[in-house]
């Protein structure tokens, strides 16, 4: 059976791991710690996929109804 | 703001234990030893049940505790000292598990130590990350309780029992309380970790009380009736019962009775203590009052909708408020209540005593309570309340002074809160102004029924007068009712004009009416209108207007829109301005030059001009616009009357004959696609069994030509008739109620599907077994004028009683839906900076709406506002 990258599905929006500079960057704009951002468990398949552990912080970048296009931040956690 | 804490003080954690016997010894003010309460000269007993140790709640009594009156004193336990152990009802889940999963020699817990070892690991880990720990609590007694032999005594495990009430069997013995105590002692500390216990606050065997907690008086007041009789509350009683059992069990053991006469009273006084803390559990008959009422004792109060939780802490009863019966006055603007007399007497507000106001209070305070704006108490700069009473009222007015209080009666114009139960959305509290009227229902403008979703049949509504100037400072901005025309949930108008209103306009603005300035000025009387435009026409000398023009005087002067109206036919090709049925509307600087006043113009949840007139002008506008325009629909529609009888169903002979050609051709039909079906040459749909494809193609057969049954009716009725227009116009009802009167009521169903259910193989015993033909399933042919036959009106019933079923269950269902949705999410809000957070500060959206838009302040997403003001500005249509 051919092995299927998760995110090639069209309804799972494009996750990817943030590079510390623009983590940074982020959580300085919302003036907030990293454990305030939304959680993502790391059993998560999609986390699973990209690789992400622990501690990083993925960046998801959703079609949206109301603005195009939309970027959201989850912690990765247990 | 990072300075700031967001909260004064931060609850770090909740610590739940179970008390020791030594624990509530200590906290006990006074062992309680006798069941009597008073004595002869009605002085609380010392160590009976209403000791004075235990707090007071006579005035005059002091608490011999922490010396307080009543009032101050908070109350203080007691304590019972059991004869024999009983067990709490509340723990025997818990016992009933640990008893299984512990050793019934050397009590300890049935597990190796490299599996106990292997769950506490596991257990801490839960706790860190904050997670609740029952399921793996519940595993491992699971995995204890299927050990057969003792892996540290060796011991063979007896299977345990629990029966009902509160009895533990062991291979068929019965266990006492302190039997199972003694094993409960004997678990060491490090296993009792192991199943979730933690052995500082909750020992297992203090789940059997061998002390009971006596509540302080505080807690259960002795009521005096008027008799000067006392009558003691419901956990008094079952205390009382406790006592005496536990006294007599003391006696009749020290006396040497027998075993059996013993474990009676022991089972008595278990049941008694079960009762006190729950008096619904089953396998036990409630205890009882002497007049046969159940006690409501600890559990009862706590539980429940008129419990402790949801009856007096999440929801009680307020002052300051009024509930009636609520019936419509169009002439009230929609900001407006009407208030009944009565209710405006006794309600009030409290007023400062100002140099400003001290000549208009004292007028209302010589008024008194009986004419109208009158005042109902004074308040002392001390705090002394005085009524104000007819003999001394003028007292109390030469009295006053600045600084006073006076509470005055409710008058035209305050603002108060006006809310109809179930508050669904927060348009369900809007603030009103106060307008006293004479008799006894609230009065309210018919418009602002829909955000209430309110009608006249025998509703109520409650309201509530604002005590403080901030409060009504701020419903007046944010709650009244012309802030909220717009909804957030849709950004469009929720309140506008419903049934006559839109028919009214309709029959105004329609065609060519032409209105003579008589009938001009009546329709306009209760508008602001005085002068009319530049007339029409002339008929026979003298000048007309057209409705059009008269609607166009209530508009707002600088109004520009158009918009396709509700009676638009949805063509292929819109054309617009030439569109032959005038359902094209254009309104240009304030004028209404083309195009039908119906639901799309004005009606709630739809109406395109009060959603303009608010979005470009202002919320004021935008009330005003709808109390003048109410009050112009109802002039309108009172100047030709809009009425519907049994013959506006009527319709003439060919169509009857056209009807009745058009569902003979679809019978036809379907008994064509029945032979197919039985002659197997039937293709049965993509994914689709044969059954459920012949099933399908009858609906749709059937369904199809009820429409055309429909059409033909319509077409004959024309746009005269008032159904129609009230149909065609958004007012009430539809083309299908229409099609169903008149024409076919159709096919129906339940669930989605023919009728099928009945006997084997039929409906009923009128149709032959088999029969799949349209009769046989329900399809009704007849109207409801022309009335249906007996197996018509079966199948109608069946249909419509699925119909009632679904709304009895719909509402109850989507009602919790929406509970835990906002329970959910009632704390999240949205930031200054535009994200949304919950109360830790956690983010959920990092823009509101992920564009940041308020959609009561948004054109739909369509760049509305920017092709306006270019517009305006170039003054010509630009395509952008």
């Amino acid at each position: 059976m051919t092995k299927f990258s998760l995110l090639d599905h069209e309804s799972v929006p494009k996750h990817e791991i943030m590079p510390e500079g623009e983590l940074k960057s982020v959580l300085s704009k919302y003036s907030i710690e990293k454990e305030q951002l939304p959680k993502i468990k790391v059993q998560d398949p999609v986390i699973k996929e990209i690789g992400a552990v622990i501690g990083d912080v993925v960046k998801i970048t959703r079609k949206s109804q109301t603005a195009g296009e939309a970027d959201y931040f989850r912690l990765v956690i247990e | 703001m990072a300075n700031v804490p967001p909260i004064p003080k931060r609850i770090s954690s909740i610590k739940f234990g179970l008390m020791s016997p030594k624990e509530i010894r200590k906290m006990s003010a006074t062992p309680i030893i006798t069941a009597d309460t008073y004595d002869d000269d009605g002085f609380p007993i010392d160590m009976g049940l209403m000791d004075t140790k235990l707090g007071v709640i006579d005035p005059g009594l002091r608490c011999k505790t922490c010396s307080g009156r009543a009032g101050e004193c908070p109350g203080h336990f007691g304590h019972i000292e059991l004869v024999a152990p009983v067990v709490h009802v509340g723990f025997n889940k818990i016992i009933r598990k640990l008893l299984r999963a512990s050793c019934r020699k050397c009590s300890r817990i049935l597990l190796d130590p490299t599996q106990k070892q292997h769950s506490l690991e596991q257990l801490t880990a839960l706790q860190e990350i904050g997670h609740m720990p029952d399921d793996l609590i519940n595993d491992i007694y699971k995995e204890a309780s299927k050990v057969k032999t003792c892996p540290y005594c060796n011991e063979e495990q007896l299977e345990i029992k629990f029966e009902k009430p509160s009895e533990y069997l062991e291979d068929g013995e019965k266990l006492t309380p302190t039997e199972i105590r003694d094993r409960f002692e004997n678990i060491p500390d490090e296993d009792i970790k192991v199943i979730g216990m933690d052995p500082k606050n909750a020992r297992p065997e203090w789940m059997i009380l061998t002390v009971l907690p006596v509540p302080p008086v505080t807690v259960r007041p002795s009521i005096t009736l008027e008799s000067g009789q006392r009558s003691e509350d419901d956990l008094t009683h079952k205390l009382v019962d406790i006592i005496r059992i536990n006294q007599r069990f003391q006696e009749n053991r020290e006396a040497g009775a027998p075993q059996l006469i013993i474990e009676d009273l022991w089972e008595l006084l278990q049941y008694h203590v079960t009762t006190f803390f729950d008096n619904s559990v089953s396998g036990i008959p409630p205890a009882r009052h002497r007049s046969g009422r159940p006690l409501k004792t600890l559990s009862q109060r706590l539980k429940g909708k008129e419990g402790r939780f949801r009856g007096s802490l999440s929801g009680k009863r307020v002052n300051f408020s009024a509930r009636t019966v609520i019936s419509p006055d169009p002439n009230l603007s929609i900001n407006e209540v009407g208030v009944p007399m009565p209710i405006a007497r006794i309600l009030t507000i409290p007023a400062v005593v100002t140099p400003r106001n001290i000549e208009q209070l004292k007028v209302y305070v010589r008024n008194g309570e009986d004419i109208h704006p009158g005042a109902n108490y004074v308040f002392r700069p001390d705090g002394r309340r005085i009524k104000v009473t007819q003999v001394n009222k003028d007292d109390l007015a030469e009295k006053l002074e600045f600084g006073w209080v006076v509470e005055r009666q409710l008058k035209d114009g305050d603002t108060v809160l006006f809310n109809r139960q179930p508050s669904l959305h927060k348009m369900s509290i809007m603030a009103h102004s106060v307008k006293v009227l004479p008799n006894k229902t609230f009065r309210l403008n018919p418009a602002v029924c829909p955000p209430y979703n309110a009608d006249f049949d025998g509703d109520e509504m409650n309201m509530h007068a604002l005590q403080t100037e901030e409060s009504r400072a701020e419903a007046k901005i944010l709650m009244q009712v012309q802030e909220n025309i717009l909804s957030p949930r849709f950004g469009g108008p929720i309140i506008g004009g419903i049934h006559d209103h839109i028919s009214g306009l309709f029959l105004l603005t329609r065609f060519e009416n032409r209105i003579s300035a008589h009938d001009a000025f009546d329709i306009l009387r209760k508008s602001k209108a005085r002068v009319l435009p530049e007339p029409a026409g002339y008929e026979a000398g003298k000048p007309y207007w057209t409705g059009k023009q008269i609607f166009s005087q209530i508009l707002p002067k600088g109004l520009d829109i158009e918009f396709p109206a509700q009676v638009c036919s949805h063509c292929d090709v819109c054309k617009k301005e030439e569109c032959p049925n005038d359902a094209y509307v254009v309104i240009r600087k304030g004028e209404l030059l083309m195009g039908t006043i119906d639901e799309a113009a004005i009606g709630a949840f739809k109406g395109k001009i009060q959603d303009r007139i608010i979005k470009q002008i202002s919320s004021e506008a935008g009330s005003l616009f709808i109390d003048d325009m109410t009050k112009l629909a109802i002039r309108a529609i009172m100047r030709t009357g809009l009425s519907f009888g049994i013959a506006d169903e009527d319709i003439p002979k060919e169509a009857r004959i056209q009807i009745d050609d058009e569902l003979r051709k679809a019978e036809e039909e379907v008994q064509k696609l029945i032979q197919s079906y039985q002659n197997k040459e039937l293709e049965p749909l993509p994914g689709r069994t044969l059954d459920e494809t012949i099933e399908m193609s009858i609906m749709q057969k059937l369904g199809k030509a009820r429409d055309r049954t429909g059409n033909i009716a319509d077409s004959h009725m024309g746009l005269e008739n008032s159904a129609v227009i009230m149909a065609r116009s958004g007012a009430r009802g539809s083309i299908l109620n229409l099609t169903q009167m008149a024409a076919c009521v159709g096919q129906q169903a339940v669930r989605g599907e023919r009728i099928r259910r009945g006997y084997a193989g039929r409906t009923l015993p009128h149709f032959e077994a088999g029969d799949l033909g349209s009769d046989a399933h329900g399809f009704v042919k007849a109207s409801y004028k022309s009335g249906l036959n007996p197996t018509e009106y079966f199948f109608h019933a069946i249909g419509g009683r699925e119909g009632l079923v679904d709304t009895a269950v719909r509402t109850s269902q989507s009602g919790y839906l929406q509970r835990r949705l906002v329970n959910a999410l009632q704390d999240l809000e949205v930031q200054y900076d535009l994200t949304v957070r919950d109360t830790r500060g956690v983010l959920v959206q990092f823009k509101y709406g992920e564009d940041g838009i308020n959609p009561t302040k948004n054109d739909f997403s369509k760049p509305e506002t920017i092709h306006r003001i270019v517009r305006t500005v170039v003054n010509r249509e630009v395509a952008l």
